[in-house]
């Protein structure tokens, strides 16, 4: 078993354990600093594959925004303010783990030197991320386009859904205020002092009539 | 860097790029709009329609100048292609698009909580998808294709805030459509993985080199065709759509019943080329199980629905079912039409689903055309007397059910009788039976809804306030499926021509 395969070994085995603990944590946080290292794991494979710009933008985009902002969201539910502060010393061990595992990872990848060897013969000098780029705009434009249609179609649909008129501010305008006459907000309504109860022929029998 | 790129064509993908340029501009336009009702939006919504049949019409015509009935453009590296299956689909989008918008506008009016201007760009979007989908040659841009489509219609069907049912079948939509897109995708991803393209055309071509992958190749199979039949509401992938039917608001469920039938047919005839080759087995079995299941769920359940919305939902499960058995029989028995093709079987099964896909706009057209402010009329009951309400609309009424029941004079008699004839040809004794019981068995519901209009008496009473335009349209709709009915001929041929050169892009020809 050469390097390589170690490391992938390494990584497969905590990626199923991470993807294992993000759907048995019965804590929601712990859920999502597990799915942060799966997500971390997946990239480290990723990069064993020489996927290096993949590898790239899932940490970046993943893990650096949407898994925070998911993270937040998640603290969010839970909004009793000195329950996280509690919980903070309470994660604090688990998100050290999971933060020395990650810098321990990283440096498998990226320190090892017999990286370097296992290029795919061709592709040498082109960069990953510069033939992406390439593609993307050349030879699978179409597709490129689309995929900003679908994003379009999201904005759309989730302004749509979501906006619901613009929002009276609740300012008062002095002047307004200075201007206002006594008819503006009091209507005087002329009532008889007591109304006349009709004689009781017909009225409706109560619970003390004779039976 | 680009010195080996060469521009592509832009002139097939007219339609799309003006449909594309007009919606970003009608949706900025919106923003200036100010009345709610959205006359402006939805005159600009309607003509951004016609110009675009006005553009496919110009292509068909100059096609046709310079060439013979079967042409094919290609483009964007063979991931556009535009074929006579491409532009009649197209034309007939537009045409069920733009018809239902015109049922769906007095229903939107007379709602507030539905944001009109978003709901037509929306819908502008949504037939984008279509496009997309019924002119794609590639996984990719099949799959975008149908994102943005169903992304549209997630947001269409959700739009009505106040309403918790709405709400709920956007939800179930949701989930279940993205589900069925990740299998979709695993389905995709092993076939690439199986030949290294993405193209079909390629793939069809590297296939019958792929037998030491047969397991990779019939897994991706597997989900390819799980994914599809999630799309098209095929039992046992079927659950969302009478939620979806029921508890989206009217004109959403018409949006969905309809146009996006005609794209996943597109989808489904250039998907079908791949088991053409090597793995015609694998497929039949798998197609044979969800016609047969699709049409027993749907006509079985369809019996005890008391909501004219989720019985039509069912009916539309088990429409898809019958569709599919013209597809099947193509798959089984290449050899068995002259000269190995087997396109008049996919041209049956073409003509059943546009039938279908008039008959349900016209069907939903009527129930629009019956409901007004705070009622939806979508129950069995509000159907209950009809004639002495409105001898016109339920003659309209009176027309589609007998046509999707299959009564001998009408069009969704003659597709019933071509997919039949051709199952009974291809040797399938026991589908053709199973396919004439589940047809007598559906036949029952449909007519249950005659019977209400014509024999009992109201129990709804109000007035119906269908506009004038409107209740036109569906008449003319009607008249449309009666022209069909009596010409089925005309639209047979069409089918023919456009399978047929739909199988030659397919095979290569054209490349």
């Amino acid at each position: 078993m050469d390097f390589k395969t170690f490391v992938f070994f390494f990584l497969a085995a905590i990626l199923t354990f991470a993807a294992l603990r993000v759907i048995t944590a019965r804590n929601p946080v712990h859920a999502v600093l597990n799915l942060i290292l799966a997500f971390f794991t997946a990239a480290g494979v990723w990069l064993l594959l020489e996927a290096e710009f993949l590898a790239m933008v899932l940490v970046m985009v993943y893990i650096g925004a949407v898994m925070v902002l998911f993270l937040f969201v998640v603290m969010m539910l839970d909004i009793d303010i000195d329950k996280l502060r509690q919980g903070f010393w309470r994660y604090l061990p688990l998100g050290a783990v999971i933060g020395i595992l990650m810098v321990i990872e990283m440096g498998m990848v990226l320190g090892s030197r017999y990286f370097r060897s296992l290029r795919i013969g061709g592709v040498e000098t082109a960069s990953n991320t510069r033939e992406l780029g390439r593609l993307l705009v050349t030879e699978y434009v179409y597709p490129f386009e689309l995929a900003a249609v679908v994003l379009l179609v999201a904005i759309i649909a989730a302004v749509a859904l979501t906006f619901r008129g613009k929002k009276r501010s609740r300012s008062s305008d002095p002047a307004d205020q200075m201007r206002v006459q006594a008819a503006d907000r009091l209507r005087i309504v002329q009532m008889p002092v007591e109304r006349e109860t009709p004689p009781d022929a017909d009225s409706p029998p109560s619970h003390h009539s004779p039976a | 860097m680009f010195d080996r790129f060469v521009i592509p064509s832009f002139a097939p993908a007219i339609p799309e790029i003006f449909l594309l340029v007009m919606a970003c501009l009608i949706l900025l336009l919106d923003l200036a709009v100010k009345s709610p009702r959205r006359s402006v939006t939805f005159a600009l919504t309607q003509l951004t329609l016609l110009g675009c049949a006005v553009i496919t019409l110009y292509q068909v015509k100059l096609s046709l100048a310079d060439a013979t009935m079967f042409y094919a453009e290609r483009t964007f590296g063979g991931m556009f292609v535009r074929d006579p299956l491409a532009d009649f689909l197209k034309l007939l989008t537009y045409l069920a698009v733009s018809l239902t918008l015109f049922y769906s506008r007095a229903y939107l009016n007379a709602r507030a909580a539905i944001p009109k201007g978003e709901y037509f760009v929306l819908a502008l979007f949504a037939t984008l998808g279509m496009m997309v989908m019924i002119s794609g040659n590639h996984f990719l841009v099949l799959y975008l294709g149908l994102e943005i489509l169903s992304l549209s219609l997630y947001a269409m069907i959700a739009m009505n805030r106040d309403c918790p049912t709405a709400t709920e079948a956007a939800m179930k939509y949701f989930v279940l459509g993205a589900l069925a897109s990740g299998l979709l995708l695993y389905g995709m991803s092993m076939l690439y993985g199986a030949t290294g393209s993405l193209e079909l055309t390629d793939i069809t071509n590297l296939l019958p080199f792929r037998q030491h992958d047969r397991t990779l190749i019939v897994f991706g199979i597997v989900f390819l065709v799980a994914g599809l039949a999630f799309k098209l509401g095929l039992a046992p992938f079927h659950m969302w759509i009478p939620d979806v039917y029921h508890g989206a608001p009217t004109p959403a469920a018409l949006f969905v019943a309809a146009a996006p039938k005609l794209a996943a047919f597109a989808v489904l005839m250039r998907l079908l080329v791949l088991g053409q080759t090597a793995f015609a087995d694998d497929w039949q079995s798998m197609l044979i199980l969800l016609a047969v299941l699709s049409m027993l769920v749907g006509n079985v359940i369809a019996i005890a629905q008391t909501n004219i919305k989720r019985m039509l939902a069912y009916s539309a499960i088990s429409h898809m079912g019958f569709m599919l058995l013209g597809i099947v029989t193509g798959v089984v028995s290449p050899e068995r039409f002259e000269g190995g093709d087997n396109f008049p079987v996919y041209s049956f099964a073409m003509f059943y689903a546009v039938s279908y896909v008039l008959t349900t706009l016209a069907a939903f057209g009527v129930i629009l055309l019956l409901s007004r402010a705070g009622f939806e009329s979508d129950t069995l009951e509000d159907f209950k007397g009809l004639n002495r309400r409105s001898p016109w609309l339920a003659a309209l009424m009176l027309v589609l059910m007998f046509s999707m029941a299959g009564v001998p004079p009408f069009v969704g008699f003659f597709a019933k009788f071509f997919v039949w004839e051709a199952v009974m040809e291809a040797g399938y004794v026991w589908l053709a039976l199973a396919a004439l019981l589940f047809s007598l068995i559906g036949a029952f519901y449909y007519l249950r809804v005659v019977w209400y209009m014509y024999f009992e008496a109201p129990v709804e009473t109000g007035p119906i306030v269908g506009g004038r335009l409107a209740t036109t349209l569906v008449s003319g709709n009607v008249a449309l499926i009666l022209l069909l009915s009596l010409f089925p001929k005309f639209l047979l041929d069409i089918s023919l021509i456009c399978v047929y050169g739909a199988m030659q892009v397919a095979a290569g020809a054209f490349h």
